[in-house]
């Protein structure tokens, strides 16, 4: 696992043997698909600073490149122009520092819930007894006991996005990426699980980049929301949310801050798209 | 096995003894299924050596056909040049017609095992390879997207995440190829043999001794049959997570 050299300040301050969250930065980022039929432009002139250990949630109408721009974080894409920096780093190729979650779960069949977790450290070769711990120490923090020997097929769609949520976060990665991670769940366990990857920010300190396409998720779990517009993607606006970290979920939607923002957003996103 | 399946083979019977014992066909075009049973019992000894060499045959030309095939199927997945230049020469080895060329093999490796095999390899090869491409290259490209983040090596990638997503379809590769190998091994016998169940059933049409031929017939079928399960088990065995989630949602496998 390769460390940042640098910005290893977390907000929060991280429970014993959590991992320093890192910074992000976009610097008029853009990039651009080219095939035979034709040129997309993903995303044009991105700029984005995200301090270590921030939450940043990210809504924007379908194909604005907010996909991309996680990708392009993780070192998945190289971008077109402009810079990319993790941890102070510039981002090259795909960074091992970071962890992953998509809006599938995209499990491993052939392996237990314990076993698609370990995944992450059989394969960065991890201290087995290390990293059982640390799974353990997940699976008791998204209630996922009981279920460590269920296979993908035997889970709820909640329960399989846990899996993948405890998968991420195994080798305490300073930056956490999710893309629509629970764009497949009903309501009900959709807030669940945001209180729960609300308390999960709180106790790891790790930085998180979340897209969503639930204005009230987002605002819900971000310090702030960068708002896209459609393709090609640019950032339109960032708002701060100005909520405190720790946030009960139905006194938070009551709360006038929450309402400005969402209605803020709501009218941002009608603006630039009728449709979403 | 579904239901209709089990129900036509009693039928299938009763019509080949009804045809039998009316007499509505020669004898010595169709005989009856209990001439077919007396060679079966009071011949066993003889049938069983020549099932042993064609099952034999079969199961060494499935083993190679399924350890070249899996290579191969790895190799062209992850090298463009070699799949443009080995799918071609697939292509050509399965559409050329395994009876027109085997008299050739037994021209060039003589009457012993050798042809049989080759031509069993030959004709379970293809599903194979297919099968095996198919399923390696039917991995999630998020599931490899997240593999590249954990740093994983290409050969932790292949054996803890490609291979095993790619099973499923090698078996159903696997199914068809142990049948076509019984198919292969038979043809190579009959070019030319002294032993094995395609050399019975030349003998017994030479000596128009229908009930010895239908007998060799049943016992083909049969090997086919047990080694389609075999497979089918291992599957089973070997993958309870897709038979199960299989289970769930499909409703026959026969
Ligand atoms: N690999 C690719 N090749 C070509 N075009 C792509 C590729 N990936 C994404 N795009 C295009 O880039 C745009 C942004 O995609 P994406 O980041 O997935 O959007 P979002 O996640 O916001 O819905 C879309 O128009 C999409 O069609
Ligand atoms: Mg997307």
């Amino acid at each position: 696992m390769t460390m940042p050299k640098q910005q290893t300040t977390p907000r929060v301050p991280a429970v014993a043997g959590a991992g320093p969250a890192a910074g992000v930065r976009l610097t008029d980022v853009a990039v651009r698909f080219r095939s035979k039929k034709r040129d997309v432009t993903a995303l044009s002139d991105v700029s984005l600073d995200v301090a270590p250990g921030e939450f940043v949630a990210i809504v924007g109408p379908s194909g604005c490149g907010k996909s991309t721009l996680l990708k392009l974080v993780a070192g998945l894409l190289t971008a077109s122009s402009g810079d990319v920096l993790l941890g102070g780093e510039r981002v090259t190729g795909p960074r091992h520092d970071i962890g992953y979650v998509f809006q599938r779960a995209a499990l491993l069949e052939w392996r237990s819930a314990l076993r698609n977790i370990l995944l992450q450290a059989e394969i960065r070769r991890m201290e087995p007894a290390v990293a059982r711990a640390r799974a353990d120490e997940l699976i008791r923090m998204t209630g996922l006991g009981g279920f460590e020997d269920a296979y993908p097929h035997e889970l709820s769609g909640g329960m399989q996005q846990r899996v993948a949520l405890c998968r991420a976060l195994l080798h305490e990665p300073p930056v956490l990426l999710m893309d629509e991670p629970f764009g497949a769940l009903d309501a009900l366990t959709r807030e669940q699980m945001n209180t729960e990857l609300n308390r999960i920010w709180r106790t790891t300190g790790t930085t998180v980049l979340l897209v969503t396409h639930s204005i009230s998720e987002a605002v819900y779990l971000a310090d702030r929301v960068v708002v896209m517009s459609p393709r090609p993607g640019t950032v339109t606006e960032i708002i701060e949310v100005g909520l405190p970290a720790e946030r009960d979920y139905s006194e938070t939607l009551g709360r006038p801050e929450f309402r400005a923002a969402a209605a803020h957003i709501r009218d941002l996103l009608g603006a630039v798209s009728a449709h979403d | 096995m579904s239901q209709s399946a089990l129900s036509k083979r009693p039928a299938a019977l009763v019509v080949w003894w009804v045809i039998a014992a009316a007499e509505l066909i020669e004898a010595y075009l169709v005989p009856s299924p209990g001439a077919t049973l007396d060679v079966l019992t009071s011949k066993a000894g003889y049938l069983w050596q020549h099932t042993w060499v064609t099952t034999y045959e079969t199961l060494l030309g499935f083993a190679i056909a399924v350890v070249v095939g899996v290579l191969a199927a790895v190799v062209m997945v992850y090298s463009s040049t070699v799949e443009r230049t080995l799918y071609p020469i697939l292509l050509f080895a399965q559409v050329v017609p395994k009876i027109a060329i085997a008299p050739l093999f037994v021209v060039w490796l003589g009457f012993g095992i050798a042809p049989k095999i080759l031509i069993a390899v030959l004709i379970a090869f293809f599903p194979v390879v297919i099968s095996m491409v198919t399923g390696l290259k039917a991995v999630d490209p998020e599931m490899l997207q997240l593999s590249a983040t954990m740093g994983a090596k290409p050969w932790q990638t292949f054996v803890k995440i490609r291979f095993p997503a790619s099973l499923p379809h090698l078996f159903s590769g696997l199914k068809v190829a142990v049948t076509l190998a019984v198919t292969g091994a038979v043809v190579g016998e009959f070019v030319g043999a002294n032993e094995g169940l395609g050399y019975v059933i030349l003998q017994a049409n030479g000596n128009l001794d229908t009930p010895m031929l239908f007998a060799g017939l049943l016992v083909m079928s049969l090997i086919g049959v047990v080694l389609f399960v075999v497979v089918e088990i291992a599957e089973k065995l070997l993958l309870p997570w897709h038979a199960s989630r299989r289970d769930t949602s499909a409703t026959t496998t026969f």
